[in-house]
């Protein structure tokens, strides 16, 4: 490393152009490890903890509870004990005199979303990073690809990361046909072509989950692994409540009591996320296209389709992931899985495990695929 | 797919997908065909302001330029709305509802309740109201107020463009005729809007910031200054529930209420005057609903009970202003 690391304002999601600081979780002077969480922060959408990249000793803390800093600007200095307090002033100084903070009417820095018409449908992606084998991000049920904005650049050090947003989903089509696990595992390999894409690691959370194994079922062999994070599809279990609700909602006093059961910490729904759900169930379609789904997918509050022992028929590595305080599927599905498979459940984390515990699940997906 | 356009550009969105929906959608009023279709004028203006610009070569036959007698065209827009069209009649100014007053407030509200609930009303009145574009007193007021006093109409003050597509589709499709207010000062307003069409019902209100200290109830233009307030509040420490009610008939109360439940302490930003007006109303409803909850007395930021002034200079200390607002929010904080 070089000696002095500038601890500094993530940028979470394309839209995300400033956070707050919510609170030191280290003091001044706390030696820390690579992987301590050091501050946490939040956006407009949602709170996090950043973690120390480094080994070292926190330096300084530039940013103050409550202080509201532009996507980049600088919170902190981490540096070993030895680095004469001179030199990281001067660093400080090199760091603000070079800071240019994204213009409020800027572009997105970097490409933005893009759309691709698979198969006469619509489909909105998020590609990040390039290289390696690739991997394939499905969010769940009423999700969309911003469900990755804590996960999609960390995995995309490596390898191309492609976060897409299913049929009746986020800003892709709202037509889903008869809202199946096959049409929308056929909508994802018909993805995997337009990207010129052979085979693809996948990982889906919740329904993204069943939907990868039924892609792993339809062509196995454009599956290099599956990482199902807190996954439909293990077993018939769910909590039926959520889903209807979810569905019928309109409003934000009946949608908000149901998006805190998707979290452990329920002050992580914030006001924005649930304005965004509610702008999203707003759009002309949206209703038809979860209905559709819903009856597709769910029989009086079951899941229909279980498809725990397909990877191990297919000799396909797994690595499941759960929260253990998961409230729309149960933890038990975890262990589900037969064949050659890797079980981590998080303790104090719930079903938006990828978000609540961004750093760990990545770090888990990270060394799954190497 | 949702991409920055004006609050002007997404009114005339909002018309355009309707009214290639729905058939028995039309848009009438002054110029609102701004003469497309007489020779020579092929792209014509649409409007005072240019904002029905363009429907009228997309949806032919279905944009009618109105003589200039609001008392006429209103009358029938009403008459057509009961006999199955949607019209969408533009009513240039609010100022000059009070010749067409009749047609809406004693014929459209009440058709419903005189004939039994056999008769249905859908027809929407856009108009354009409030002070800051230098159009004196007879082409400033706001007078939504006036409205949600009548029972039998529904009220829409749209403060941003996202909110004035959403509200006028539902306006269009609601079976109950709807003043749909426009802030003249607002149509350049630049917004992320999706390119889908899509809903937002009547009776919800939007919380644009949460806090613990403060509520502000505000309305139409004034939601953006009173967002501005409270970000500048918000760096003294003080937390501001900002709310724009987004239809002022029918009301949001529970909102309001929960909000001062959890804050003790109001400011109402409305641009109208002062007397029986919004501002007055929502104190009411607080006053009567919430008295327990409070801690300090309620804040009104309105404009003087004057006719705006035809001076830029008094023009600009007529309207409620970010520095009053926050001026406002710290004396309902500091207040023992």
């Amino acid at each position: 490393m070089s000696r002095i690391y500038t601890l500094t304002m993530p940028k979470w999601g394309l839209s995300m152009k400033e956070g707050k600081v919510n609170g030191w979780l280290r003091k001044l002077g706390d030696a820390v490890a690579v992987g301590d969480e050091i501050i946490e922060v939040e956006s407009e959408k949602i709170a996090g903890g950043i973690e120390s990249p480094v080994a070292g000793v926190l330096r300084r803390q530039l940013a103050k509870e409550e202080d509201v800093l532009p996507v980049g600007g600088l919170l902190g200095v981490i540096a070993d004990a030895d680095v004469p307090d001179a030199e990281i002033d001067a660093a400080v100084d090199a760091f603000n005199a070079s800071f240019v903070p994204p213009s409020e009417e800027g572009e997105e820095a970097g490409p933005g979303t893009q759309t691709v018409d698979v198969g006469g449908r619509r489909i909105r992606f998020l590609k990040r990073g390039s290289g390696g084998e690739p991997m394939v991000l499905i969010h769940g049920f009423g999700g969309d690809l911003n469900n990755w904005l804590f996960n999609h650049e960390a995995l995309a050090a490596g390898r191309a990361v492609y976060a897409l947003d299913l049929p009746g989903h986020g800003e892709s089509v709202k037509e889903v046909g008869d809202g199946s696990l096959d049409t929308l595992a056929g909508v994802v390999l018909g993805f995997l072509d337009s990207q010129g894409l052979q085979a693809a690691h996948l990982a889906g959370h919740s329904m993204g989950g069943a939907v990868s194994l039924a892609i792993a079922g339809k062509a196995p062999q454009r599956v290099h692994s599956l990482t199902l994070i807190c996954s439909a599809g293990l077993g018939e279990e769910i909590n039926a409540g959520y889903i209807e609700g979810f569905v019928s909602a309109a409003d934000r006093r009946t949608l908000k009591p149901l998006l805190t059961q998707l979290f452990a910490d329920e002050s992580l729904v914030t006001r924005q996320l649930v304005d965004d759900i509610l702008k999203y169930k707003r759009l002309e379609g949206v209703d038809a296209a979860l209905a559709a789904i819903s009856a597709a997918l769910f029989h009086e509050g079951r899941q229909k389709t279980v498809l725990a022992d397909l990877p191990e028929r297919l000799g396909k590595p797994v690595l499941a992931i759960w929260g253990e305080e998961d409230r729309i599927i149960p933890v038990k599905h975890a262990t589900r899985v037969a064949g050659e498979v890797r079980v981590e459940v998080l303790p104090g984390k719930g079903h938006m495990v990828q978000m609540e515990a961004a750093n760990e699940v990545n770090r888990l997906i990270d060394h799954f695929l190497s | 797919m949702a991409r920055k356009i004006t609050y002007q550009q997404a009114i005339n969105e909002a018309l355009d997908q309707e009214m290639s929906r729905d058939p028995s959608v039309i848009v009438m009023g002054e110029d609102n065909a701004g003469g497309a279709g007489a020779p020579g004028e092929e792209d014509a203006w649409g409007g005072v302001l240019g904002v029905t610009k363009g429907l009228f070569h997309k949806h032919p036959g279905r944009v009618l330029d109105t003589p200039i007698s609001e008392s006429g065209f209103i009358g029938a827009a009403v008459g057509a709305a009961c006999n199955g069209l949607r019209p969408v009649a533009e009513l240039m100014f609010v100022d000059f509802m009070g010749v067409c007053l009749d047609q809406i407030f004693n014929q459209a509200a009440k058709f419903k309740y005189m004939f039994g609930g056999k008769a249905q009303t859908p027809v929407v009145i856009r108009t354009m109201y409030g002070a800051g574009f230098r159009a004196a007193a007879q082409h400033s007021q706001c007078l939504y107020n006036v409205f949600t006093h009548i029972p039998g109409l529904k009220v829409v003050v749209p403060s941003n463009p996202y909110d004035a597509k959403g509200l006028l589709i539902q306006a269009i499709r609601d079976n109950d005729p709807v003043i749909f207010m426009e802030h003249k000062v607002l149509y350049t307003m630049q917004g992320e809007v999706p390119e889908e069409s899509y809903t937002i019902p009547f009776g919800e209100a939007n919380v644009l910031r949460e806090g613990d200290d403060v509520t502000i109830v505000a309305f139409g233009r004034m939601v953006n200054f009173a967002s501005e307030a409270a970000a500048a509040a918000q760096k003294k420490g003080v937390h501001c529930e900002v709310i724009d009610p987004r239809t002022t008939s029918p009301l949001d109360e529970d909102t309001i209420l929960e909000s001062v439940e959890k804050t003790g302490r109001l400011v109402v930003v409305d641009e109208s005057n002062p007397r029986c007006s919004m501002a007055s109303d929502i104190a009411a409803l607080v006053a009567q609903k919430a008295f327990g909850a409070l801690k300090a007395p309620i804040e009104l930021v309105t404009a003087p009970h004057v006719p705006v002034p035809f001076s830029d200079a008094l023009e600009d200390l007529y309207v409620p202003g970010v520095a009053r607002i926050e001026a406002a929010i710290m004396k309902a904080k500091e207040y023992k």
